[in-house]
């Protein structure tokens, strides 16, 4: 799944809106730099969370990594299967490698973010 | 891909840049710390073979009718019962019993070879040189010598593939002199994975040669170029110290459980009385292997507790592709085995101590 249409953080989540939620994961550039990913921590569903709270821990095997939300919100759910297959963040990071899905509190703060074509420069430079 | 690294190139840098390597500085070179994942290349070892630069080794050549004596009082293990073609690992210690440098000694015709550990080579250098007794000549050759390493239950088919060397004769720890891909090399069965392997010194002009022939013979068991990430791992798994990890200046080879290469009943040498003195008295920490029991990936410095307290310290961590979980090496008070907890970032993992090494199907044992 490609890079174009999502919406990027900073601290490397990508966000795709789908509804009055947005699905997060991180993206294909940060998970090149983590290596092989090992484990991924899920955060519990229905916990409140607000932008920029620490969500979860990604683990590679050389590596920790944090997930900080990219908006303010609700967990609406998490994808269990990265549970067994932790990699597949690394093989397909806008596709099946998706961590979670927010209930968003306040769609404006999708603006502050990124753009993809904004996103290539900032990790270019 | 460009690379932010600074050390120096091995002759081999181009080969790695063309195979996609994610280059880094280490030991003062720059060297692949991976070319498609670590796990990828860790299993492809494990069940194949893998080509490794491990050039960044020094190399030190001591002759001279004083080279025997002057390396029987610096390093632990025997050195008069090594005949040529043999090889022997072994350690330099200084007077308070701390490892100088875990390394290998290979016994020329006319003297002897010792592979040094790429980050200690300036070190190791002076600690000799300041040692050398009457009638002994030290050369550095570090930088005149490529060292490439093939790794894996494969490894003897593709080497045949570019030698006529008597390769099923050479033994575990024995090496030759023979031709690789039409050029002069010394092979030695050794290795620092588990698996059956050999490792190639040679001359650097010529490593891309080798490098090449290798690869190609060894196309139909997919041999690739495996970086350092994977060379982790694979030691890792082992139990094999690593220096700066698990051995350095303030631990001797009792805390470290390798008195295997360490004779107390040989001559006199640097250190020997202080490594008595603590094996009588029993070292108040040992290094032990251990499995975490949840998740995670254990880390060097993370704390190790046992029993409500702290009870040593994480010296390498990772995880293991071949058993999937964390594992590691560590200090920890020779009292305390079986259960205790690694205490990563800020949460208390269980884990238990395992003999080693943790992984047992390696090819190094299954061999002739």
């Amino acid at each position: 799944m490609s890079q174009s249409g999502l919406r990027f953080t900073k601290t490397h989540e990508w966000v795709r809106e789908e509804g009055g939620e947005v699905v997060v994961g991180l993206s294909d550039y940060a998970q090149g730099e983590l290596g092989d990913i090992v484990f991924v921590e899920l955060p519990e569903v229905g916990s409140s969370v607000s932008k920029g709270d620490s969500l979860t821990t990604i683990e590679s095997v050389k590596s920790v990594s944090e997930i900080y939300a990219p908006v303010t919100g609700k967990v609406a759910s998490v994808n269990d299967a990265l549970d067994a297959e932790p990699g597949t963040i690394n093989t397909d990071a806008y596709g099946e490698g998706w961590i979670l899905r927010i209930e968003l509190s306040d769609p404006g703060e999708l603006e502050g973010l990124m753009s993809s074509d904004e996103y290539e420069k900032y990790t270019k430079g | 891909m460009s690379s932010t690294a600074t050390g120096v190139r091995t002759a081999l840098y181009e080969r790695h840049v063309d195979a996609g390597a994610r280059i880094v500085d280490f030991a003062g070179y720059q060297l692949p710390i991976y070319y498609t994942g670590i796990v990828d290349e860790h299993n492809r070892v494990r069940r194949s073979a893998g080509l490794f630069d491990v050039s960044h080794m020094g190399e030190f050549l001591v002759t001279g009718p004083g080279a025997l004596e002057t390396l029987e009082r610096l390093l632990t293990n025997r050195v008069s019962t090594l005949v040529p073609g043999g090889v022997r690992l072994s350690f330099m210690c200084y007077e308070s019993g701390g490892v100088v440098d875990d390394l290998l000694i290979y016994g020329l015709e006319d003297g002897y070879m010792l592979v040094v550990n790429g980050a200690n080579r300036e070190k190791d250098l002076e600690w000799v040189r300041g040692h050398l007794l009457e009638g002994t000549e030290l050369h550095d050759v570090s930088d005149e010598t490529a060292l490439i390493a093939i790794q894996g239950p494969a490894s003897e088919t593709v080497m045949r593939g570019v030698t006529g060397g008597p390769l099923s004769e050479l033994g575990y720890y024995r090496f030759r002199r023979m031709d690789v891909a039409g050029h002069a090399v010394l092979v030695s069965r050794t290795g620092y994975t588990g698996e059956d392997g050999f490792e190639v010194y040679g001359d650097p002009l010529q490593a891309p040669d080798i490098w090449d022939a290798l690869l190609e013979s060894g196309r139909d068991q997919d041999v690739r170029p495996v970086g350092l990430g994977a060379r982790d791992t694979l030691r890792l798994e082992m139990g094999y110290c690593l220096y700066g990890n698990d051995i350095d200046e303030t631990r001797t080879p009792v805390e470290a459980g390798l008195m295997w290469i360490t004779k107390l009943d040989k001559g006199e040498f640097i250190g020997r009385d202080a490594i008595r003195r603590m094996k009588e008295d029993g070292p108040r920490e040992r290094l032990v292997g251990f499995e975490l029991s949840g998740r995670g990936v254990p880390r060097q410095h993370q704390d190790i507790h046992s029993g409500g307290r702290r009870v040593g310290e994480v010296t390498s961590g990772t995880f293991s592709p071949s058993l999937k979980r964390g594992i590691g090496l560590g200090y920890i008070e020779s009292a305390v085995s079986g259960d205790i907890s690694i205490e990563m970032r800020g949460r208390e993992v269980g884990a238990t101590t395992a003999s080693l090494p943790f992984y047992r199907e390696g090819s190094v044992k299954r061999r002739k």
